[in-house]
């Protein structure tokens, strides 16, 4: 589903990703771990198409296509949602008409007539219970004065609506106490198929415990130093970066 | 983050104007300039009463002592009055088919506009007073809106046939003196709408004036007079817009309300004057007196207006709460994109006790627009127990436009409250790219943040041209983030 190959992006001059290749096929979620700073945030914001990462060197493959040709919007349409670390609030737009206008965005992309004022309503409901947010938030303004745990959960919600291929979460553990963390994982379980994939992007173990991934990257410093199976969460968990960092270094010496 | 502000700054291009186009019709117009014989000239054209004429001769000898107002956050290149042509006529072709024909070339051009100018093809529920340039080139409904009593026609029309009421009331809320640009329309005006409401009549129908400049190096200079006479209700919509040229053209209106006791007067606009190209070049100077008189125990204006067109707006729809109880309503949003200048605003003035005012302001600054607010809450002192909330939010987009907030508030006595609330927001770029990834266009991202912004001020308008107003607003600012 999504290749990509020796991707080196930087930010105002500065080189954040320093060569990453990673492969991801359908039904596979993949966790990618990191101290702050790694590059982790960044590689989803080049996924997503960012511009203000730019990519200097490799390749993104999505679907067969060059992902990186493609415009954001574009990217969207074509089942890639990007769970936001910090979502951002749009005050005056409510969720409902927020919503309303994505969900038909994507449609027409499919050539679906928009979809009626009643079926959405029914969609919003049955969506709404699966990440257990108050129904009253449809009436408000986009992550305008959520909760840290409200806009997490959020994002889910839109997730959930939005039905992506691939689905990108950037730290959607961050800030939440454990319920809330039961919530958006037990809604990215029940949303997962045999043909969507997701990359769940933490700086802690603690999320995976609820989300098992099949693939966990370390990234340290703009590389992926480790990929292995699920217990290397728990490795990581417990024995922390410097692990890798002094195992890195050893590396260098030998 | 910064190259990719400048990158968003440097795209600024101008969305399409829709109605810029000219029509080939014969005109009858006068020599350009400005003179007490242009202004005898025009009163003959028009066969006026003596009374009028004077009236006209007044406001020009005063407004010869009159200096151009210096005090809005607008730069105004000069205005030359004697290039000025101060009155265009559409000639009507003579009328075979009955004295409701119209040049079917005028038609056409209304058609265009989306302003059908035969009853039967036009919105259900709405009358339209038809100008262009200079006079009044058709009032539908006149017939069905009399049977109830109700006069809507040219005021023209009405200085013929309703000379009393006329004169009862003209200048009664914006005199002849009042500023600059209300003295020079009371001395050239050439034409506008009349409305007058008897007591106790909730007008059927939403009325309605089209204002179309058509003729090159025109002014246009219309008055129009709202009477809303006891218990009675209307609404009433004004439209606007012009061809694209290269130079400024001037429109100078005045328009006066009066709602008597327990009358309700609502007065919404969707102005559309052509804005002058992407590099601040031609475009309309929107010079406006608007101005409503609650004259009786409980009545209520309500002003309501989507400011999109024109290089400079110099705008202050206003209420003098005169009766008891009485109520002022402003609600406004003013877009500038590219080189527009808006100084717009409102005036709520309070005499009669217990009266109440409400202004929501939004402003919408964006390419190198400049965008003020300004606006006078004055609460006299034998007005107790008055209330006024104000409003004014103000949003940019880019870092080259501004928005500027001038509010004064003037309270004489104790037992009056005014509160006055202010912000100032941005588009974000990840406002923007938030929309992006959930598929949403750029352009309809704006589209869908602005009008959340303006939705308070929208949902004041008439249906139908609430919708015209967001995809107007979505218009006025494409292309304002690349």
């Amino acid at each position: 589903m999504l290749v990509i190959k020796n991707l080196k992006v930087e930010i105002d001059g500065k080189i954040i990703l320093k060569g990453i290749s990673l492969e991801i096929k359908a039904g596979e979620i993949h966790a990618i771990m990191g101290p702050n700073g790694s590059g982790k945030s960044t590689l989803a914001a080049v996924l997503a198409g960012r511009e203000f990462a730019r990519v200097t060197e490799g390749t993104v493959t999505y679907m067969g296509k060059n992902l990186l040709e493609m415009a954001p919007e574009d990217r969207a349409k074509e089942g890639i949602f990007l769970g936001f670390q910090y979502p951002i609030e749009i005050p005056g737009v409510s969720m409902v008409n927020f919503m309303k206008t994505a969900v038909n965005e994507h449609r027409k992309h499919k050539g679906l007539e928009p979809v009626s004022a009643s079926d959405f309503l029914k969609m919003m409901r049955e969506k709404k219970e699966l990440v257990e947010i108050d129904s009253k938030l449809a009436n408000r303004s986009v992550n305008e004065g959520y909760s840290g745990g409200e806009k997490k959960k959020n994002e889910i919600f839109q997730m959930a609506m939005l039905e992506p291929r691939l689905a990108i979460l950037d730290e959607t553990d961050s800030g939440l106490d454990i319920d809330a963390l039961k919530i958006v994982a037990r809604g990215v379980n029940k949303l997962k198929r045999p043909d969507n994939s997701a990359i769940i992007i933490t700086h802690y173990q603690r999320l995976l415990d609820f989300i098992i991934p099949d693939v966990v990257h370390v990234l340290f410093d703009g590389r992926i130093v480790r990929t292995a199976g699920k217990e290397l969460a728990h490795e990581l968990e417990a024995k922390g970066y410097d692990w890798i960092k002094r195992d890195m270094d050893k590396n260098d010496q030998s | 983050m910064e190259k990719d502000q400048d990158k968003i700054i440097n795209d600024i291009t101008t969305g399409e104007y829709k109605y810029g186009f000219f029509s080939d019709i014969e005109t009858d117009k006068i020599p350009k300039g400005l003179s007490e014989e242009v202004v005898r000239i025009i009163s003959a054209k028009k066969n006026e009463p003596d009374w009028l004429l004077e009236f006209r001769l007044k406001a020009y000898r005063h407004w010869l002592k009159m200096k151009m107002p210096a005090w809005a956050n607008l730069k105004i290149p000069p205005i030359d009055y004697q290039e000025i042509i101060f009155y265009a006529a559409p000639r009507n072709k003579p009328a075979y088919e009955g004295p409701d024909s119209i040049d079917p070339e005028l038609k056409r051009t209304f058609d265009k506009l989306g302003i059908p100018l035969e009853e039967q093809k036009h919105l259900a529920g709405f009358a339209v007073d038809a100008v262009m340039d200079s006079i009044s080139v058709k009032t539908t409904f006149r017939e069905t809106l009399a049977e109830s009593g109700i006069i809507f026609c040219s005021f023209s029309d009405a200085v013929k046939e309703y000379p009393d009421l006329v004169k009862r009331y003209m200048g009664t809320v914006v005199p002849y003196t009042d500023n600059f640009f209300a003295s020079l329309n009371s001395a050239v005006f050439s034409d506008g709408s009349f409305c007058y409401i008897p007591k106790g009549v909730r007008c059927p129908m939403e009325l309605s004036t089209y204002f179309r400049i058509n003729s090159a190096n025109t002014g246009q200079f219309e008055r129009t007079l709202l009477v809303a006479d006891e218990e009675s209700y209307v609404s009433y919509l004004e439209g606007c817009t012009a061809p694209m040229r290269d130079e400024h053209q001037l429109h100078a209106a005045v328009v006066e309300i009066i709602a008597e006791k327990n009358a309700e007067v609502k007065y919404s606009t969707v102005q559309n004057w052509y804005p002058g190209d992407k590099n601040g070049k031609g475009g309309i100077f929107n010079f406006v007196t608007k101005r409503g008189m609650c004259r009786g125990d409980n009545s209520k204006i309500s002003w309501t207006q989507v400011e999109t067109g024109s290089a400079i707006t110099w705008k202050y729809p206003s209420c003098i709460l005169r009766g008891d109880n009485s109520t002022g309503e402003f609600y406004s949003v003013a877009v500038t994109n590219n080189y527009q200048q808006a100084d717009t605003g409102t005036k709520m003035m309070h005499i009669g006790k217990n009266s109440k005012s409400t202004i929501v302001s939004k402003g919408i600054a964006a390419g190198h627009g400049q965008n003020s607010y300004r606006g006078l809450v004055k609460v006299m002192k034998n007005a107790t127990g008055c209330r006024n909330f104000s409003q004014c939010d103000s949003l940019l987009m880019g870092d080259k436009c501004g928005a500027h907030t001038f509010p004064y508030i003037e309270v004489d006595n104790q037992s009056s409250i005014v509160e006055h609330e202010a912000t100032t927001s941005r588009i974000g770029e990840d406002q923007i790219f938030y929309c992006n990834q959930r598929g949403i266009s750029t352009e309809d991202a704006i589209g869908l943040i602005v009008n959340g912004y303006a939705r308070e001020v929208i949902n004041k308008l008439p249906m139908e041209f609430a919708v015209e107003a967001q995809k107007l607003l979505q218009i006025s600012l494409e292309g304002s983030v690349g």
